[in-house]
């Protein structure tokens, strides 16, 4: 490597790279088989021609992102205008992410604040418990969720039963319903990066902030939430982009009326109704909203930190 | 009491107790106004247990604490017109150093304008005016300290609380600090409370100390009095280097008490209230106030071989053995013009004591 021995490197240094890139070679192959290669198989596919039951014909075709985009009438030959339908369940599912992810830092600030200030030894405790309905399958729990909330279920036989409401409460098929069930999914991706960015927390500054005449609220908005944002942004990411492509909670709690992107695609795939490039291009469309909305909050990011 | 209203802080009977364990045992003391106080003591004494007591971040299990008369326990620590200079600065991370020092100043209302305009002249103060619009964190570790005492003295506190503020400063930037936030005190006229467990910062800097251990004050004076007047061991062997001797009191005569020890070493001191004839008790010598000769030049001079010499830069000490009796230490300043002369080891000594370097210590 002659840019290794012009820097006065000499043969250590090409030793050091050489080694660098063999140490390397497991985090490139995981990465590429893992993440490249899957994104790669499905921007091809998004791009080749359906076959009817399922599957592919390797012909070019923009037809996956002309249906998913354009309205060409009842019989496909008219002129392009916008199609609302995926468009609306795109909006959809945005929505009901964002709504589930505040649901879930509500929730989840103040749990990971209390185990934080737990004296250390409790700390593992309180996040194992925390963990502990995450070992039972996301079918189960979606399934006994409905179950909880049905018109006949526990929570409704609570209210009506000590007279708090005289008609139960139609939770299920709605939004809400949805919205609590992807919150109860994914609460832990939640907890735990703010719960360890609260840790980390040096509590002598929310000291120093009252001494200086910061009453408890202004401490929390002028001087912890600033100190554990990176813990928070993390968690709501991780809220946010596995709600926006669930398909478990809104199949299960929202009804038909209440369909997700992450069905829409499910349902491309399932059986021989299908329609494999439609399916490609619809989860490339929400991997590219899901890239520009991670860009545009690093960017503010960045802005912030100057 | 006319005088109350001079006293910045009045601590009356603070108790302090974590379940079982007491870290403050009654302790009673009133600060004056524009006084440079400073709490001393070992770590676990008490002494931060109480510097947060009047801060505000602990409650009080029994007792009062006033500020200039009026009682202030209870308050929460953002409502105490009291400022704390923190031990590793506790500076926002997130703001400037401009921001950082404006803080206190937002939080009580002033504008956004004003507040920078303050902690700009109080940057100016304490010579960081340059580095105002610059994360802590691009600061090293004596700037930072810095920013700290700007931040706290900004909103121009009645009394501030500085936490071993200089503890994680290097010794040479230390003593120009000490020297600076002596000349600060002056010059803002404000009540410093400090907290050390150094005993040498405590006397260079401090109006008056309050000697503390196992949550009790052993000793208030100034510096002079605690160095020279120890009242009992602890503070005796906490302040400066020191002989401590067992001596059994023979008789108290005039205002002197004569005292022997082990060997048949007889020696003469100031009396003591609280300890009489018979007493056994331990008297403090400093060793700086002894001097060595080859001949006795008084009827009390002890005898004694010399063991070692050690050179510590500004001073000789000498370690001897007393004939028939314990150890000894004599410390002479490194100059020609001294008062004692370096002897070799294994040569005999006297040793002769100034007016009062000996002192009986209540136990």
């Amino acid at each position: 490597m002659a840019g290794g021995a012009a820097t006065g490197g000499s043969s250590t240094s090409d030793t050091y790279a050489e080694a660098r890139t063999w140490l390397l070679l497991p985090a490139w192959v995981t990465l590429g088989i893992l993440v490249l290669a899957p994104v790669a198989i499905m921007l091809v596919y998004s791009f080749l021609t359906k076959e009817f039951r399922g599957g592919v014909i390797w012909e070019f075709s923009l037809g996956a992102y002309d249906q998913f985009f354009c309205n060409r009438g009842l019989f496909g030959d008219e002129p392009c205008s916008i199609e609302w339908t995926y468009i609306q369940i795109f909006w959809r599912s945005i929505w009901q992410a964002g709504a589930a992810t505040l649901l879930s830092l509500a929730i989840g600030f103040p749990t990971a604040y209390f185990i934080a200030t737990r004296p250390p030894r409790q700390r593992t405790l309180w996040v194992f418990l925390v963990t502990i309905p995450y070992w039972v399958n996301l079918l189960i729990r979606t399934v006994s969720m409905k179950f909880l909330l049905r018109d006949e279920g526990p929570l409704n036989d609570f209210l009506t039963g000590t007279g708090l409401l005289s008609e139960p409460l139609a939770i299920v098929n709605t939004n809400f319903a949805v919205q609590l069930g992807l919150f109860y999914s994914y609460l832990p991706f939640m907890v735990l990066p703010i719960y360890a960015a609260v840790e980390r927390y040096n509590f002598a500054l929310s000291e120093a902030a009252s001494d200086l005449y910061a009453p408890r609220w202004t401490v929390l908005r002028r001087i912890l939430l600033p100190s554990v944002k990176p813990g928070i942004i993390a968690g709501c990411i991780l809220v946010f982009v596995p709600s926006l492509g669930s398909f478990l909670a809104p199949d299960l709690l929202g009804g038909a009326r209440n369909f997700m992107i992450g069905s829409l695609i499910e349902e491309q795939f399932k059986g021989n109704a299908g329609n494999w490039p439609f399916g490609a291009a619809a989860s490339m469309i929400l991997l590219t909203m899901v890239l520009i909305i991670l860009l545009i909050f690093a960017r503010q990011q960045a802005k912030a930190e100057g | 009491m006319t005088s109350k209203t001079n006293d910045a802080i009045e601590v009356r009977n603070a108790v302090k107790r974590y379940g079982d364990f007491t870290a403050l045992k009654r302790v009673s003391l009133t600060i004056s106004d524009n006084e440079f106080f400073t709490l001393l003591g070992p770590s676990g004494c008490g002494k931060t247990t109480l510097l947060r007591m009047i801060a505000g971040f602990e409650d009080v299990t029994e007792g009062g604490i006033f500020l200039f008369g009026e009682e202030i326990e209870g308050l929460p620590p953002h409502k105490r017109p009291i400022n704390t200079v923190f031990q590793n600065y506790a500076l926002f991370p997130h703001m400037t150093v401009l921001d950082n020092v404006g803080f206190g100043l937002e939080m009580l209302g002033k504008s956004k304008s004003e507040a920078r305009k303050r902690a700009g002249e109080v940057l100016e103060m304490v010579q960081l005016s340059q580095f105002s619009a610059r994360k802590p964190s691009q600061l090293s570790g004596g700037q930072q300290q810095r920013v700290a005492l700007a931040r706290a003295l900004a909103p121009r506190p009645k009394v501030l609380l500085l936490d071993e503020p200089l503890s994680a400063l290097d010794l040479k930037l230390r003593k120009a600090m000490q020297i600076e936030l002596k000349h600060l005190q002056k010059e803002t006229g404000i009540t410093f409370i400090f907290v050390t467990h150094d005993q040498e910062e405590a006397l260079t800097m401090s109006d008056r100390v309050a000697v503390m251990s196992a949550g009790e004050v052993q000793q208030l004076g100034d510096a002079r009095d605690i160095y020279e007047r120890p009242r009992n061991m602890f503070v005796a062997d906490f302040i400066g280097e020191t002989n401590l001797l067992e001596v059994t009191v023979d008789r108290i005569e005039a205002g002197r008490a004569a005292c022997h020890l082990g060997g048949g070493h007889r020696l003469t001191c100031d009396a003591v209230d609280g300890i009489g004839a018979g007493a056994k008790v331990h008297m403090s010598l400093r060793p700086e106030r002894l001097f060595l000769s080859s001949a006795p030049t008084e009827s009390e001079s002890l005898k004694a071989r010399v063991r070692e010499n050690i050179f510590i830069g500004t001073d000789i000490s000498t370690i001897l053995d007393l004939d028939d009796g314990p150890e000894f230490r004599v410390r002479a300043s490194n100059s020609s013009r001294g008062t004692s002369r370096v002897f070799e080891p294994g040569t005999e000594v006297f040793v002769n004591m100034e007016q009062g370097a000996a002192r009986l210590l209540v136990d």
